[in-house]
């Protein structure tokens, strides 16, 4: 019986990501918006701030982690959204009125972001490149950058699907670009942290971005990565761990009652 | 009409043994406001129940709670002899829930709706695949079947959302308000829709605002206000209480509008000087009125006709009217 549920709970989850794959090629504007800006970002910071920064590289190799972040965090905004969309209108009660698996419409969203940010990932490290995003990266490395950006994609998903849970609306739940629209700025994502005030660079250095952005630029690029990707793993992996299960409580709260 | 109405209600009687939904003083309150304040009915196999009442009575929270979505605070739910409170999966397998905003995927067609629908509720493939263009068929959307829901009328998209609700060919079926908001036409072919469900053996838990609804569609009425029922009978049973039409007098004077009233004992409005009288249908009815009224002089200024609505069953009920005029 218990092997016969967990079946079913793919079942259930397998068929909320297929619904939200066709959200994403029918509804394309929401992808072309979510890496236009990151893409907008990009061409502003290489050529119109880029050149008054300085790097140890090319301001475009190092500039690249900080985008595939911020892109990463306006495809998660969508996520948010979606999830709020389903609650409130009335996807989730109907749902909720079926022997579905309750945890199968946030599974299947996350899964869905999940692809999604991927797409849009590479759309944009190939955009990079066609504007000059050398990386030296061996083959070890860019699995370590896959598996580095799947932890970012899915602890990311999991916040905004929390998120997506508690707004009370699709506007509220779009404020969630927030957080990775502002927090890569006070990282070392453009610019390096030492050129902000000591306290600013405080903060700067002990926030979850400034590793992840280290160790993705270091397995890219060759600069040093120190002890910055177990502080990545532990901060994404925390992240992600916390907000699957308040993710869960949450909707499970909602769902039985 | 009104013979096949009569019939289907000595079927639903006759069918009636062992209540399939049962409700026993059913509470619910929000913080400080009550929104239920004791329900109780029972619902026959088979028949077509509605809830009447105007907007703000109770009739989604009931519909929520009976389906499981909410739980009450107090009260006694049984579907099909299943506790809604204690076993609320197994309910949740004999019913299917219509809610006022339709639960429909406006990026999906509305094949893919169905479909999607049917994997969630476990059907397999070939019954699934029948199933849909079955209800594809019936519920008319077959030329419509490949395009996206968001291209749908209103009319379309409760009938899709209708459609998905009896993937799983369910016991009881709840629909809340499933008319409001569509024209006069789409109105029709739902009651259309809604009766040949009840025909195949679908027990309906319908609510709506619009007495003519009610009447058109129900076996039994169950009127709520202000969290109570406060009548509960049969179409004919209501209408004998309210009275098939209504017939109203305007008076031009004070004077004359008080008199009458004495004379004809009815309902009075003092506001625009009108009475209202039940009427029967008999023209005899209005003679035997205005010559009353003649042998003591008064000949009103107008006399109308109108059909009772909600507002007739509340007044007779609750009488407010009449209370409302003796307290000015």
């Amino acid at each position: 019986m218990k092997e016969f549920s967990l079946i079913w709970a793919i079942n259930d989850g397998w068929t909320i990501f297929c619904r939200n794959l066709k959200h994403i090629f029918r509804n394309p504007e929401s992808l072309i918006v979510s890496m236009a800006l990151p893409i907008i970002l990009m061409l502003l910071f290489v050529y119109v701030f880029g050149g008054a920064i300085q790097t140890s590289s090319d301001y475009v190799n190092y500039v690249v982690p900080g985008i595939i972040i911020t892109c990463v965090g306006y495809g998660s905004a969508t996520t948010a959204i979606g999830v709020t969309q389903d609650m409130k209108g009335g996807f989730f009660e109907r749902l909720r009125s079926m022997p579905v698996h309750a945890s199968a419409l946030l599974v299947g969203h996350v899964a869905g972001s999940f692809v999604r940010n991927m797409i849009s990932t590479i759309l944009v490290i190939f955009v990079a490149w066609l504007i000059g995003f050398r990386p030296n990266a061996s083959l070890i490395e860019w699995i370590g950058v896959i598996g580095m950006l799947s932890l970012f994609l899915l602890s990311l998903s999991w916040m905004a699907v929390l998120f997506g849970l508690l707004a009370k609306n699709a506007e509220t739940a779009s404020a969630f670009t927030f957080l990775p629209m502002f927090l890569p700025y006070v990282s070392s994502a453009f610019v390096p942290a030492n050129t902000m005030p000591s306290w600013l660079q405080a903060f700067s250095e002990n926030q979850p971005m400034t590793p992840f952005i280290e160790t993705l630029r270091g397995m890219l690029i060759g600069t040093p990565i120190g002890n910055n990707d177990w502080l990545a793993i532990i901060w994404f992996g925390g992240l992600l761990i916390a907000a699957f299960i308040m993710a869960m409580f949450v909707f499970k709260k909602k769902f039985l009652h | 009409m009104l013979t096949e109405l009569v019939n289907r209600m000595i079927s639903g009687r006759r069918k009636a043994m062992k209540p399939i939904i049962s409700v026993r003083n059913l509470k619910k309150s929000y913080g400080q406001q009550t929104v239920l304040d004791g329900l109780n009915f029972d619902v026959q196999k088979g028949t077509i129940f509605a809830l009447l009442g105007e907007n703000g009575a109770g009739k989604t929270t009931t519909v929520r709670i009976l389906s499981t979505l909410m739980q009450q605070d107090e009260g006694k739910i049984t579907i099909a002899g299943f506790n809604a409170v204690d076993d609320p999966l197994a309910v949740r397998n004999i019913i299917s829930v219509t809610g006022q905003y339709a639960a429909v995927d406006d990026l999906l067609t509305g094949k893919e709706n169905l479909e999607m629908m049917a994997r969630l509720y476990h059907l397999n493939k070939k019954s699934a695949k029948y199933r849909i263009s079955e209800l594809l068929e019936q519920f008319d959307l077959v030329n419509a079947a490949n395009k996206s829901a968001k291209t749908y009328s209103g009319g379309m998209r409760r009938k899709l959302d209708i459609a998905i609700s009896l993937l799983k060919t369910p016991e009881v079926i709840f629909l809340d308000e499933p008319t409001t908001g569509l024209d006069p036409r789409s109105r029709r072919n739902m009651w259309t829709m809604i009766k040949e469900l009840a025909d195949k053996g679908t027990t309906i838990f319908l609510t709506t605002q619009y007495l003519e609804e009610a009447e058109q569609l129900a076996d039994r009425i169950a009127v709520i206000n202000g969290g109570k029922i406060v009548a509960d009978g049969t179409a004919a049973e209501l209408k004998q209480l309210i009275g098939e039409e209504k017939i109203i007098l305007n008076f031009s004077g004070k004077a004359e509008y008080h008199h009458s009233l004495v004379l004809i004992e009815a309902i009075g409005n003092e506001d625009n000087l009108s009475i209202e009288v039940a009427a029967d249908g008999n023209p005899e009815t209005l003679r035997q009125l205005l010559n009353k009224l003649k042998k003591h002089g008064i000949v009103p200024q107008k006399v109308n006709f109108r059909e009772p609505n909600l507002d007739d069953v509340f007044m007779q009920i609750t009488g407010r009217m009449e209370k409302g005029v003796e307290n000015r």
